[in-house]
């Protein structure tokens, strides 16, 4: 399983981007699309939703289930992912560059995990 | 309490997501994912431990006419070596189980019923047995693998004869080991299910893995071959409160002759079974409330994502027969999705 360094993550199996001091890209992480099975729809937040940490943003379904993907930071969605309406085993084959939305005016994003932590983290989860 | 089937080892073996289905251990999947597992089906062969479905006897002088009262179908006219489906009912005409017969013999059925429901028909089977007639659940006798698709035949065909027609079964031997064969499935593709002796299940599982074009497949491709061939499942599109007839199986029900459930099947027919393919964006699920123009027709019993079409589709119990061509909406989670109703089976193979 893998956990870039440069990202941060949540316990609810997101990851953080930060492109800038009020930006930041969220995605699912390699944990959770293997968890999910094949996606194959991708419900994006509309642009200006307000994204409240810790709260439903948006879902995604495999050929099992529907899963919500809830927001690791607060902020307002400025941009989404469209390539993944078309394309959503994006997910699955590329979760670090799959990103679903990019938020802007960020905030509460101090106790997301780092790599290691994150690791350890879905160690835990797995037993 | 969760049993394991004697292929328990093997699934961990090849690392499958286990879960606990019906009282079972089973794999949900493997690694390949279920896409892939649901391709291989449609195009090469896959391979199903299915060793939780449950198996009764019945033989004796009466065997078939208990059959005949217990079930849906007339099995008067079944010749020795084929199999037939059936439903077996209540007297309200709502559904115990699906199920499908092997006349062994004269007076000799193996019959398969659902794992989830093995208990309750061994009781009601057990409750309205008549005349003479030795009754058994022999489930525990038996593991059961299925391998199924376009090459089936070729990949089985190496290592004993086969049964050549569409449900039909043979008595023969797969590694010395002796088995019986039928040509059957729940996949709407060409294929076998194999049924042995529980501890002859692992050789003949690996055995048939050692061909590189058999992929290993679980119940989430299960789930989504029958959905995407439309063929209904209980407790989805059959349970104790739908009649045969609302869930489309005409074919299996006979209704010039006596058997449990008949006056009542043939007083309601409210329902009826449709197929929606989905057009707008999403995907319906089981138990979404199903509109057209606003009024409420009836809800889905299964839906998911269909690899093969690469499409939405779901089915619906619903308040009358719609045609083909029917715009209809679906309520996924509050939110309205377009689909149109469109003709069983959504996937139907080439012969």
């Amino acid at each position: 399983m893998k956990t870039p360094n440069e990202l941060k993550y949540s316990k609810t199996h997101e990851w953080v981007r930060f492109i800038s001091e009020t930006e930041a890209e969220v995605g699912l992480t390699d944990y959770a699309q293997d968890a999910l099975g094949d996606l194959v729809f991708v419900n994006l937040p509309e642009i200006d939703t307000t994204a409240a940490k810790e709260e439903t943003i948006c879902d995604v379904e495999s050929v099992k289930a529907v899963s919500d993907v809830y927001a690791p930071l607060s902020g307002t969605v400025y941009e989404v992912n469209e390539e993944l309406l078309d394309a959503p085993e994006l997910i699955n084959t590329d979760p670090y560059g799959a990103w679903l939305f990019r938020l802007n005016e960020i905030s509460d994003a101090d106790d997301l995990m780092d790599a290691d932590a994150y690791a350890a983290f879905c160690e835990t989860e797995a037993h | 309490m969760t049993f394991k089937t004697p292929l328990y080892e093997e699934h961990v073996a090849l690392d499958g997501r286990i879960v606990d289905f019906a009282g079972y251990f089973l794999p949900v999947q493997y690694p390949t994912g279920v896409i892939k597992e649901h391709m291989a089906v449609r195009e090469k062969a896959g391979l199903f431990d299915v060793s939780h479905m449950g198996e009764v006897t019945f033989k004796g002088k009466d065997a078939l006419a208990n059959l005949n009262y217990i079930l849906t179908n007339d099995y008067t006219n079944l010749k020795i070596g084929r199999v037939r489906y059936g439903e077996m009912c209540y007297e309200d005409g709502g559904c115990v189980d699906d199920l499908i017969v092997y006349r062994r013999g004269e007076e000799d059925f193996f019959v398969v019923v659902n794992a989830s429901n093995r208990f309750k028909d061994v009781e009601w089977m057990k409750a309205h047995l008549k005349g003479e007639v030795e009754f058994e659940d022999v489930s525990d006798s038996y593991a059961e693998i299925a391998l199924q698709g376009p090459l089936s035949g070729e990949i089985l065909g190496k290592y004993t004869e086969l049964p050549q027609k569409y449900y039909s079964f043979i008595d023969t031997e797969i590694l010395g080991r002796k088995v019986m064969v039928s040509q059957t499935g729940y996949t709407g593709e060409y294929g076998f299910e194999i049924y042995c002796a529980p501890e002859d299940a692992p050789l003949i599982w690996r055995e048939l893995l050692k061909d590189e074009r058999v992929t290993p497949c679980g119940l989430g491709s299960r789930d989504t071959l029958r959905l995407e061939a439309s063929m209904p499942l209980y407790g989805h599109e059959m349970d104790e409160t739908i009649s045969p007839l609302e869930t489309g199986l005409d074919f299996g029900v006979k209704m010039n002759k006596d058997f449990i459930g008949r006056d009542a099947i043939a007083a309601r027919h409210n329902r009826h079974r449709i197929g929606i393919r989905i057009t707008g964006r999403g995907i319906a699920r089981e138990h979404s409330d199903v509109f057209i123009n606003d009024q409420l027709i009836g809800h889905t019993t299964s839906g998911t994502h269909c690899p093969y079409l690469k499409g939405a589709y779901a089915m619906a119990l619903v308040n009358e027969a719609y045609e083909p061509g029917t715009k209809v909406e679906v309520d996924v989670r509050g939110r309205r999705i377009e689909g149109e109703v469109t003709a069983l089976p959504f996937y139907k193979r080439e012969r």
